[in-house]
């Protein structure tokens, strides 16, 4: 398998001006004043994709995911290393940043087209696509200062993802547009990946990343930190974001929360639908710490089954070990492998305290005939 | 390019050429980058010009009348105020202006492109070279229609340009586009560091007219002085000034005629043989090129801090 892109000890510095002297008497005259401080925004950054591939990109805000991502379209410049790219690149960094107002729609699509690489011909041929793709038929002669910003995003995406490049780079822009067309956009990336196309995705949605790519890629601080597996990636992602949480409640010092072992009674995790699912879960926590318990279950390929009401399982943790039972009284879930990612959370929508991905994987035996991922048992009358 | 097609076997990516991003691209990638995106050039060029125009309804009229406004103010300053005595003044002045207005018009607008354009530049990526390239093509098109002005001109009151010369033309104008564009490039990218740039600039070219002979005569005027002071070769350091009296010798044509007011001779122009304009020209392109070469290598340098100054 060929490799699509190649990052090789990449870095990328920035200056950072405190005091801006820009004009020509400032600079003459305060030749060294305002301090200038080099911010390392990537350091030493090596990973692949190679063609056909998902990668996702998570990190924090801050966390140099951006800047990788304009340094791999050539937007910036790296200050040392080097990037090899084979096949041609579109990127989705800002939607619609190339457009020029006073323009029509029409003419903005060659225009960008342009601007991404394509030729006037190959925009030719997929212009009728890309305005299908946009639904802006009826806008399409409009000057695009009178766009709204959904209209004007689903243009400029039409646009990206119409000129069938063999590398997609997506920054965060399916945050974009309502529920119908981001649907749309996640669609025509699993079309792209089907037809074997290369796809770059940064995203802070871990859910995204977990249903959308093969392998993932974790940035802290401008270092590259995992690597791997989605889900190992994920679990990284995870636990760096729990080292640095500030600790709500009590101020500077963080709560030191684990979540240990995770055993079945039975001693096993085959589980039989229908029949009660018992889980106990070994919570050590530093000192008396209220919270909530959080159980999240998901499919082998990433699809989210549940994940529990934070809010109906409070939990009071005392200094030391804690065992707290997870039961489901009858386990709806039909024949498969299920990944239990458990959590514990200061708040409903605060802080996680501790997380645990694939705490446990649960082996599901059921003997009827329905199939899918739960039992409904819909009653049907006549 | 990937072929617009679908079905998994489309591509072979193995055999496809691989681009490098790197801290700095060598001189002769930046070359065929630049190159490759033409087509980004001209799109840019024809966005710019219905941008500038639109809504307007004169449309283009109006890229016209600024030069031709110009034209009629240094033609009754120099000719009929201060009687100079140059015959067919308007025909000397229109051959030096179009060199000049060509020049000018992009080098002072240069200054803002990597600016005006910020966000553009932090975005999307493309040679940003072509920003200033596309603001010098549009001034190549107000050229080609000031240069038909002319020619239309000349028709019409029957003034012949000199016929054996005017295959110099092309081999002057490119040497002036190398000219305008290596200065655009380098001034784009030294506006993004040094925003004073954008009013000094205005400032040197005011004087940088002057010291061009558009509006006088060079070999009437200041030749004699020059020469005395030993001066004449500083002079002809401007490149554009052999750009502007090459267009003269071509479309003025006459090197020296008779006063219009005193009946004495005047010397217009230099009395060179066809074969020095040509070796003149050809010397000026192979600085121009090299010079070009030179501004490019420089915005490499320069644009790889433009985010942390944009």
């Amino acid at each position: 398998m060929v490799n699509v892109i190649e990052v090789e000890d990449v870095s990328k510095q920035f200056k950072i001006h405190h005091e801006r002297h820009q004009s020509l008497k400032e600079k003459i005259l305060h030749p060294r004043s305002g301090s200038t401080e080099v911010f390392r925004a990537l350091s030493h950054i090596n990973f692949t994709v190679s063609d056909g591939e998902t990668v996702g990109i998570l990190g924090r805000n801050g966390s140099g995911k951006s800047t990788l991502l304009k340094t791999i379209c050539g937007v910036l410049q790296p200050t040392s290393g080097e990037i090899r790219l084979r096949g041609s690149l579109a990127a989705l960094l800002e939607l619609g940043a190339g457009f020029q107002h006073e323009l029509s729609g029409r003419d903005n699509v060659y225009l960008y087209g342009s601007m991404l690489g394509f030729s006037r011909k190959m925009v030719d041929a997929i212009f009728d696509d890309v305005v299908a793709f946009s639904e802006l038929e009826q806008f399409i002669d409009t000057q695009v200062k009178f766009y709204s910003s959904g209209m004007y995003v689903r243009l400029a995406f039409a646009v990206a993802v119409n000129v069938n490049p063999d590398i997609l780079v997506v920054d965060e822009v399916l945050a974009v547009g309502d529920e119908r067309f981001q649907a749309k956009c996640i669609d025509r990336i699993r079309h792209f990946q089907r037809e074997g196309r290369s796809i770059l995705f940064v995203t802070h949605q871990a859910d995204q990343v977990r249903a959308i790519c093969d392998r993932a890629i974790v940035l802290d601080g401008g270092e590259l930190i995992a690597d791997g597996p989605v889900a190992d990636s994920l679990r990284v992602f995870r636990e760096h974001l729990l080292g640095d949480a500030p600790a709500p409640g009590a101020p500077g010092a963080p709560v030191d929360v684990h979540i240990d072992a995770v055993t079945s009674p039975t001693g096993s995790f085959l589980v039989r639908h229908g029949t009660p699912l018992h889980l106990d879960v070994d919570v050590t926590s530093e000192r008396a710490v209220s919270g909530f318990f959080l159980l999240e279950v998901f499919t082998r390929g990433g699809l989210l089954v549940s994940r529990s009401d934070v809010q109906a399982s409070p939990v009071s943790l005392v200094p030391g070990t804690n065992r707290i039972a997870v039961e489901v009284a009858e386990l709806p879930l039909l024949d498969g492998v299920y990944e239990v990612n458990l959590g514990v959370v200061d708040r409903p929508g605060g802080s996680v305290l501790a997380w645990r991905e694939q705490a446990a994987t649960l082996q599901v035996s059921y003997d009827g005939r329905a199939s899918g991922v739960i039992e409904l048992t819909p009653a049907i009358r006549q | 390019m990937s072929e617009p097609s679908t079905g998994v076997e489309r591509r072979h990516l193995d055999d496809a050429p691989v681009r490098v991003v790197s801290a700095r691209d060598p001189l002769r990638v930046r070359l065929t980058n630049l190159l490759a995106r033409r087509e980004l050039l001209t799109g840019l060029i024809f966005s710019d010009i219905r941008i500038k125009y639109k809504g307007s309804a004169l449309g283009l009229v109006w890229s016209m009348l600024s030069p031709a406004l110009t034209l009629a103010t240094y033609f009754l300053v120099f000719s009929v105020f201060l009687k100079n005595g140059i015959p067919n003044f308007v025909v000397y002045l229109f051959s030096g202006l179009i060199v000049w207005n060509m020049f000018q018009s992009a080098v002072s607008s240069s200054t803002g492109v990597i600016v005006d354009r910020a966000g553009l530049v932090k975005k999307v990526s493309f040679p940003r070279e072509i920003l200033a390239l596309s603001n010098v093509g549009a001034s190549v098109i107000y050229f080609g229609i000031q240069l038909g002005v002319l020619a239309a001109f000349l028709a019409v009151v029957g003034h012949a340009p000199a016929w054996g010369f005017l295959w110099i033309l092309p081999i002057s104008f490119l040497a002036l586009y190398l000219l305008t564009a290596s200065i655009s490039i380098v001034m784009s990218a030294v506006t993004v560091y040094l925003r004073d740039v954008r009013h000094l600039m205005e400032v040197v070219l005011q004087l940088w007219f002057w010291v061009s002979p558009v509006v006088y005569s060079y070999e009437n005027s200041i030749a004699a002085t020059l020469h005395s002071h030993g001066l004449a070769n500083f002079y002809f350091l401007n490149p554009v000034t052999l750009i502007i009296l090459t267009f003269q010798r071509i479309f003025y044509v006459a090197t020296t005629v008779k006063s219009t007011t005193t009946g004495a001779t005047l010397h217009i122009l230099p009395t060179w043989p066809m074969s020095t304009y040509f070796y003149l020209n050809l010397g000026l392109l192979a600085i121009m090129a090299l010079v070009f070469l030179v501004s490019v290598t420089i915005f490499g340098r320069l644009e790889g801090n433009f985010e942390s100054e944009l």
